[in-house]
Parts: C-alpha cells; sequence; structure tokens
C-alpha cells in the first residue's frame, strides 16, 4: 500500500503547530490584496511528522547502506558536522548583521578558504558559488572576464573532453561560448592531438576534469595544460574528483588557472537527497581580481592576545555575485569542521583508502566484467554492463538487480564514451567487508546474467518499489497532486 | 579523527590483490615532482576538540537569538517548529542523493512531488520545479527561461528597482556580457508598477517585479500583468512565501513566472545559507523550466510511484543545448519547507502571516508617532516598512545595538539620498514588548 498523499491526509479544520495570537492591536488588512483560498493541507502534527517519517523509510541513504554512485562521492557524512552547523551561533546568524558582530562566521569562511587555497594550491577561493554548477559558471565567467580585460576577445571556444560532466558544456553555452569536444585515446587519457589541433588564438579555455570520468589520472595532464597556455588559453580544473587528489598533487600545482570543489563531495558536507551542494572556487593569482564577491580578508592582524578583525572584501574585477547573501554557509561550516578533523594526514589517508578501494574493486571485478580501460585507476572504476553472449543485458539490469542485494547501484550510462557503462566509487569510508559482499553480488549478477536474464531483466524484486514507467510519467505529465479549489479561508 | 576504517591487515590483503607493494604505488601516473606534497594544516582534533573548538568560534557571533532582531531585508527571523529539525535530521533524507533510482527513493520523490504541490497551492501557479539554490538565482533563472520562451527574440528586459538589489546583482552576473538589455533600475522608487507599464514595448521579454518588494511593499500587479501580455511579455514576480499565506497569490494576478526566497518556510537564518530557490511557472512553460521536476508514474507491480521527469530539457542529456546548467536542487531545504508547510497548513500558514503583518503594522504607527521619524512611503506593506529616521540610519543602528537591538537595513548601502532611511522588519518572533523596546529606544537614541 503507498504512502497516502499529503492532500489525502488531514480534514477540515485540524490543525498542527499552532501559532499565538498577535499581542499588539489589529490593522486593517488591505482592501483587495487578501486571498480568499489558501489550499494547504489540515494535517494534525503526529500525522504529518509520521508521513514524512515513513516516505524516508523508503529511501537508500549512505547511513541505511553502501551507495557506489560514481562521481558522487557517497562517503560518510559526520554525524558531528550536522552539530556544529547548528550551533546557534551560527544557526541564528543574519547574513546582513555587521561583520563585526559575525567575526565567528567570518573566522570559518577565512580559514576554509585558506584550507582550500592550500589543499588546491590557489591563490585565492570564493566560497560563494552554491554548487558545483555554479562555480563551474563562475569559473567560465572569470576566464571569460579575464581575455576581455587583456582585449582578447577573439577568443570564443571552450574545448572539453568527451568523457566530461554535462555541466561542463552547458556552462560553457550559458557564459556564450561555442564548445569543441575533445575525443578521448585508447588509455583513456584526453587525445592530446586533438587538443594541440584546437590550440589557436580563438582558444579560451579547456575544461578538465582530473582523475576524468573514467577514474584514471590523465597521463599527459602536463603536456595539455602547457599547449592550452601556450596558446593563451587558460584551463579549468573540474573538482568533482578532488577526493582522490588530496594530499596527492594539488591542481594548482599541474598548472590549472581555476577549479571548483564540490564540498558535498570532497568534504563531507551531506548530499540532502540532491543538494544543497556548495561548490567554491580556488583560481591562480591572475583570476584573483575577477573572483565572484565578497570574500572574506582581514582587516587588522592579530596579536598575541587579540585574534585578527575578519571583514568583507570586493575583488576589484570581480564578475559579481552569484548568489545573495554569502553562499552556503552552513555547508561552510561542516567543511570546515571536517578539514579541522583530519589535517594534512587525514586528508592524504582519504584519498589513498579512496584510490585502495577504487582498485580493489577494480581488480576483484575484472574478468566477470571487462575493464575498458584496464590501468591503475583512481577512486572509482568504471565497467562496461555487457557481454556478447548475454546480450539482452543491459547496464540498467545490473544496476536494478544490485538493490536486491541491498546496494545502491552505481552511477550508469555514464561516462558516455563506454558502453553501458558501470560507474563505481566506493569512497574511502567503506570496509573491505563491504566491497567483499559488493564484489560477491556483482559476480552473482554476472553469473545469472547468463544463466537466468530475466532475473535481472524483472529486478529489482526484494525493494518496496518495482520498475517505474518513466515514459508514461512524462507523456503523461503529473507534476502535482489535485489542489482542492474553492475552499474558503477557515477564520 | 578518521572515518576510514581499514584495519593493516585489510590493507596489506588488498594490496596483494591488487598487486602493488604499497598505496604509494598506485599514484605512479602523477607527475613525480609535484606528487604527495606536503599541506600546512593545523593539527587533526578529535570530535570532542573539535566541537569545542567550533563552540568557541560561534559564540564569537552576536546572533539575533542573543538581541532584539528588526533586520529582514531578505532573510527573515522565523519561528521553527521542532519537527522540522526532527525530520531533516534522519539519515535516509539527508545522507541521500538526487532520486536517480526511483524504486530505492521514494522517500525523496514524494517528498519532492508534495513540495512542488505545496508551492503550486501556495503561489496559485501550475508547475513548480523540485527547487533552485536561493531567491536569487531563482529570479535569474526566470530571465534564462524568457529568453528560452521567446527563442532568442525580445531582448528587453524590465527590472523593478524594488527587487532586492542582490538579487539584481545576480541577475547581471548570470546575463551580462549577453544580448539581453536591462531597464528600469533607475525609476523613482515611489513610482509603483505603473511606471513599469510605461517601459513596456514590443522588445521586451520579460517584466520582474518583487512582492512584497523590497521595500515592503505590496501592489496588485494584475494590470501589470496585462499590459506585459498585450505587448507579448511575460511577467516574473519574485514573492516571499510568509506573504503569501494572507495575500492574493501572483497566480492570480496573472504572473507566468513565481520564484522567492523559500528561507522564511522554516529554514534558519544561518548566515545566508543554504536557503530555497522557489520557481514555479504556467503549464505552458513547463518545459523551459529550469532544475529538477518529479511526476507521478505507476510501478511495474501496478503502484503509484514517483520519477524525475522531463530531464530531456537538462544538461546531462542536452549538454551545451541546455538553458541551464544546473544538476541539483536544494533537496534538504526542500523537505524543511514540505515539513514546515505541512505542520503549520492551511490555518497555521495563515496566523503567521497575521502575526506579522500586525505587528509590523503596529510598530509602524508608533515609530511614525515619534518626532522626526516618518514612514517613507505610503503604499500597503506586509511585514517590512522602511522608516525615515532623523540621524544617519548607520549612526541610528549603531546606538541602536548599544542598546541591545539589531536594527533595520541600512537603505543608503544601496539607494541614493536614503541615508537616513532604515528597512525594518517584523515577524511573529518580535513580541509587542519588543517593538515598544524599540519604539522607546528610537526617540531615546535619535535625539541623544
Amino acid at each position: 500500500m503507498p504512502e497516502p498523499l499529503i492532500y489525502d491526509l488531514g480534514a477540515p479544520g485540524r490543525t498542527g503547530v499552532g501559532m499565538p495570537a498577535p499581542d499588539v492591536p489589529l490593522a486593517d488588512l488591505p482592501a483587495g490584496l487578501v486571498r480568499e483560498n489558501l489550499p494547504l493541507p489540515e494535517l494534525g502534527e503526529l500525522e504529518a511528522l509520521r508521513h514524512l517519517t515513513r516516505l524516508s523509510q523508503l529511501n537508500h541513504s549512505i547511513l541505511t547502506g553502501f551507495y557506489p554512485l560514481g562521481s558522487c562521492t557517497m562517503k560518510y557524512n559526520p554525524i558531528v558536522n550536522e552539530e556544529t552547523a547548528r550551533l546557534g551561533g551560527f544557526a541564528h546568524a543574519h547574513p546582513l548583521q555587521p561583520a563585526e558582530m559575525m567575526q565567528g562566521s567570518l573566522a570559518v569562511m577565512y580559514h576554509l578558504q585558506e584550507w582550500l587555497k592550500e589543499i588546491g594550491g590557489f591563490a585565492a577561493v570564493s566560497l560563494q558559488p552554491a554548487a558545483g554548477a555554479q562555480g563551474e559558471l563562475a569559473g567560465v565567467l572569470m576566464i571569460r572576464a579575464y581575455h576581455a580585460s587583456r582585449g582578447e576577445t577573439q577568443r570564443n571556444k571552450v574545448l572539453i573532453p568527451d568523457s566530461a560532466h554535462g555541466t561542463n558544456p552547458a556552462t560553457s553555452a550559458m557564459s556564450g561560448y561555442r564548445v569543441v569536444e575533445i575525443p578521448s585515446d585508447a588509455r583513456g587519457n584526453l587525445d592530446l592531438e586533438a587538443l594541440k589541433a584546437e590550440c589557436d588564438d580563438t582558444l579560451a579555455a579547456l575544461m578538465l576534469t582530473n582523475p576524468n570520468t573514467l577514474g584514471l589520472f590523465e597521463e599527459q595532464v602536463q603536456e595539455a595544460i602547457e599547449a592550452v597556455h601556450a596558446a593563451g588559453g587558460l584551463v579549468y580544473g573540474d573538482g568533482a574528483n578532488m577526493n582522490a587528489l588530496l594530499g596527492i598533487a594539488r591542481p594548482g600545482d599541474l598548472g590549472v588557472d581555476v577549479l571548483h570543489y564540490n564540498l558535498h563531495k570532497t568534504f563531507t558536507t551531506p548530499h540532502g537527497g540532491g543538494g544543497p551542494g556548495s561548490g567554491p572556487v580556488g583560481v591562480a593569482a591572475h583570476l584573483a581580481d575577477f573572483l565572484p564577491g565578497p570574500i572574506v580578508g582581514i582587516e587588522e592582524e592579530g596579536s598575541e592576545e587579540m585574534g585578527p578583525v575578519y571583514g568583507w572584501h570586493q575583488p576589484p574585477k570581480s564578475i559579481g555575485r552569484l548568489k545573495a547573501f554569502h553562499g552556503q554557509f552552513g555547508m561552510h561550516v561542516r567543511a570546515f569542521t571536517y578539514i579541522l578533523m583530519q589535517g594534512a594526514e587525514g586528508l592524504r589517508s582519504v584519498a589513498e583508502h579512496a584510490v585502495l578501494n577504487g582498485n580493489y574493486l577494480r581488480v576483484k571485478l575484472q574478468g566477470a566484467y571487462k575493464v575498458p580501460y584496464d590501468r591503475v585507476c583512481m577512486h572509482e572504476v568504471v565497467l562496461e554492463g555487457r557481454w556478447a553472449d548475454a546480450p539482452d543485458i543491459h547496464a540498467l539490469d545490473i544496476a536494478k538487480r544490485l538493490m536486491d542485494f541491498g546496494f545502491h547501484p552505481p552511477t550508469n550510462y555514464f561516462p558516455l564514451i563506454v558502453r553501458e557503462a558501470l560507474m563505481i566509487e566506493p569512497t574511502e569510508t567503506e570496509s573491505k567487508e563491504v566491497l567483499d559482499a559488493f564484489v560477491d553480488a556483482m559476480l552473482k549478477i554476472a553469473e545469472e546474467a547468463h544463466t537466468t536474464p530475466e532475473l535481472l531483466q524483472q529486478a529489482p524484486h526484494t525493494t518496496k518499489y518495482g520498475r517505474m514507467d518513466e515514459v508514461k510519467a512524462a507523456r503523461q505529465l503529473v507534476l502535482c497532486c489535485e489542489i482542492p479549489k474553492e475552499v474558503a479561508v477557515s477564520e | 579523527m578518521t572515518f576510514v576504517p581499514h584495519t593493516d591487515s585489510d590493507r596489506q590483503q588488498m594490496l596483494e590483490a591488487i598487486g602493488v607493494k604499497s598505496i604509494a604505488d598506485l599514484f605512479s601516473a602523477v607527475p613525480q615532482k609535484f606528487r604527495f606534497p606536503k599541506l600546512n594544516l593545523p593539527a587533526p582534533l578529535t570530535e570532542m576538540e573539535a566541537l569545542g573548538e567550533l563552540k568557541g568560534i560561534a559564540d564569537a557571533n552576536e546572533s539575533a537569538d542573543d538581541l532584539v532582531s528588526f533586520l529582514g531585508a531578505g532573510a527573515y527571523h522565523h519561528y521553527i517548529p521542532a519537527g522540522v529539525d526532527s525530520i531533516l535530521r534522519r539519515g535516509e533524507y539527508y545522507t541521500a542523493y538526487t532520486p536517480y533510482q526511483p524504486e530505492i527513493s521514494q522517500g525523496t520523490l514524494q517528498a519532492i512531488f508534495e513540495y512542488q504541490s505545496l508551492i503550486v497551492a501556495l503561489t496559485g501557479m501550475e508547475v513548480s520545479n523540485a527547487s533552485h539554490y536561493d531567491g536569487a538565482t531563482a529570479l535569474a533563472e526566470a530571465v534564462n527561461m524568457s529568453r528560452a520562451i521567446h527563442r532568442g527574440a525580445r531582448n528587453k528586459v524590465i527590472l523593478s528597482p524594488g527587487i532586492h538589489p542582490q538579487y539584481r546583482a545576480v541577475v547581471h552576473t548570470y546575463e551580462d556580457g549577453g544580448d539581453l538589455q536591462f531597464v528600469g533600475e533607475d525609476l523613482d522608487l515611489s513610482a509603483g508598477p505603473d511606471a513599469l507599464i510605461d517601459l513596456i514595448d514590443e522588445q521586451t521579454g520579460l517584466v520582474c517585479v518583487a512582492y512584497p518588494d523590497f521595500f515592503g511593499r505590496v501592489y496588485d500587479y494584475t494590470k501589470l500583468a496585462e499590459a506585459a501580455h498585450a505587448k507579448g511579455a511575460l511577467l516574473a514576480v519574485s514573492a516571499n512565501p510568509t506573504a503569501l499565506g494572507l495575500l492574493k497569490p501572483p497566480g492570480e494576478m496573472g504572473a507566468d513566472i513565481v520564484t522567492g526566497e523559500g528561507q522564511p518556510l522554516g529554514i534558519p537564518l544561518s548566515f545566508g545559507g543554504p536557503y530555497l530557490g522557489i520557481l514555479t511557472t504556467r503549464n505552458q512553460y513547463v518545459r523551459q523550466i529550469a532544475g529538477r521536476l518529479v511526476g507521478e508514474t505507476v510501478d511495474n507491480r501496478g503502484q503509484r510511484g514517483f520519477v524525475l521527469t522531463l530531464s530531456t530539457r537538462e544538461q546531462h542529456i542536452k549538454r551545451e543545448k541546455a538553458s541551464s546548467n544546473i544538476c541539483t536542487n536544494q533537496g534538504l531545504m526542500m523537505l524543511a519547507a514540505t515539513t514546515y508547510l505541512s505542520l503549520l497548513g492551511k490555518s497555521g500558514l495563515r496566523q503567521v502571516a497575521e502575526s506579522c503583518f500586525h505587528k509590523a503594522h503596529y510598530a509602524a504607527v508608533e515609530i511614525s508617532k515619534l518626532k522626526g521619524f516618518g514612514l517613507k512611503f505610503k503604499d500597503a506593506f506586509f511585514h517590512e516598512f522602511v522608516i525615515e529616521s532623523p540621524i544617519p540610519a548607520a549612526e541610528l543602528n549603531l546606538r541602536l545595538l548599544e542598546r541591545g537591538i539589531i536594527g533595520g537595513y541600512d537603505l543608503g548601502n544601496d539607494y541614493k539620498g536614503m541615508q537616513n532611511c532604515v528597512l525594518l522588519a517584523v515577524t511573529e518572533l518580535n513580541s509587542k514588548e519588543e517593538i515598544d523596546y524599540l519604539v522607546e529606544t528610537l526617540a531615546e537614541v535619535a535625539h541623544a
């Protein structure tokens, strides 16, 4: 029995949380502007909370099971982060209070900026972008502003590898750039010759994800970056896969000019069922003046007794604001807490174990599954979910069957350059026992694909819901409950 | 404090399986001269130490909780029922991701579907997306949507000067350098919506207004919508959802797109984020709306269920042809708003809205009785209003603060000639006693 919809619950006149009557004389409501109908549901408090609790139980989550969703870094989100972000001094801080009253918030932001600079090898950081995609937008807008400031407005194209996330081309197009796709070579690297052929004076930037979405470190990253720089272009680093690089290599050292971090991937802020993310951008010195602002700076140096005084600082050639106020501050507090608990050694250990786990799955699954680019991987491994001798089985069937074993499926059908791709990112917070259980399930499924393919094609079997009719959803659009009309506001 | 569960023996077995001697051997593809940089970060803390450290830092803030606050200007101090956080704390919600696999994500999917429904009901519109980053970026997406709806024709966008200055700044960041021309921001602030009508022409694609506007004023935009439609333009309204508990929804005025900042719906101030972008439209524009949408369907067992739908609009399918690059929503904040609206319901939200309205009007009446003070505008308002003070707003706020009051927003920051103007917000959390204390203190400090 599916959980009822909120508009099918409650009863007319029922109230949940009541609010006190105004303790002031009543004013006249504005004539002609008062709404006649407020068609919200009427539930009791228990009824509402029971409904939302029951719904939660229909979710797979990191706290309830393994979640190897490639490219999303579904690692453990420390519970203490939830405590620190809710501390009264942070949770009740108004964003427009004067900086002098908000030295705690500014200190968190300042140190997080500094730490992200250190971790990525950059000269400056802005915490403003709301998510990775907005960090990308910030980066590409900065690149455009940089070229314009040098009078090089003829630079109108952005190079993007065919393995890249869809946000890369979408962002470039939003910023008015023409997108040129660069193929990958047989080892899963960016095709260097194809790249060099596009390096001319119309080149604005290369958008590079490293490790790339095949989970592989770009073996010719330095040559690629040098070629772009030699042509006067800049390199945008997509930081989606930073979890593999913490303490291993700094993108700024490799020559990346601007990179966004995903605090919700690398730095354990929760994914929240699809957000909020947080996508700070780090830049090399020549882009620092273009950062979205304001950012936090030191107004007065501290002394032995007193800490420094922090204040807002607008970069002189800033591309402007990307968001009202100061970014996803609650996520800054969580990331700050996490880095504080890790330190330099802890972060390196994170990347090392993420990569150890990725390679362990690679070798354990190799053979039963085809690994199209067969070399040491980084934090994730991409397999093909298909066999010549089981032609009716697709990556989707494998993904759905995994649910019967209690696992969240890997990312599937991405990257686009691998047929029937299964992209598996275990993360460092999963133990060997969990990985072994996952491997057992994957091997069992590979066997079933050949012996009892219908088991996969009909999967999942043990979940509360079966496969959904996505075509019906798109063709007969129902995007909200039936909202009751003609209901007068109860007084 | 490590969250890595590996024992030495695990590591050994895993390295053997992989066929390398050490973990460092896994990184040979990284250029040697850049491999394993020494990071200069503070020494790691345990959970206990980290929590202590963070408590100390949080205490360095003087927050709205410690003082009496009348500061709003786009972020509002409201009562959040205890039930809201009990739902947000459920790991099943906050440690899940985008519901790509509907069979095991029905909790998030149905919650989004219900959020979409509640927002449709509140705004009087027909379609809501699964949420956007915040009120400012939702408005920027409205501009993108309008361009997509007009297929690049009509390059003029009218921005009311009554839209939050930071929202307008975000629209400019998104659009400057493109082909759109923005007009209207320099109009006389007293002119009202009729002055916007005069700017609408055949080149106009979109008219953007706020409801209430940045100064708290409320207008019926029905005539403005008609005037826009008569010339083939669209109307976007950036609305405050608390106000919609009491006031006529923009959908009834003929708006084509309604955006808004959902923070007042159960989301703490949290120094400006994470908040919640509301983005809604008419059925006819559903294919141009940005962001995730959840639709109803059935599973192969005949049960009603929900899926992400119309994803052919989005970046992972359309890549450079997508109208937006957004690939998330504000999932957890969407859940906060859903829980808040479910707990308050029809009567509770109306009570909150009325309480804000009456308290703000009481404050405005009492302040305007003070010598040297007056209301800047005569128009109807909701829970925010502008007072003109006999001394500069910055000075006034400093003196209020000395007496434990966070004053209003200093409009001199953004508007020429308004150095003496303060934008005050009053919500259900401000008691009559607090308001009386404000009035008393204003009288005292203005003539000190």
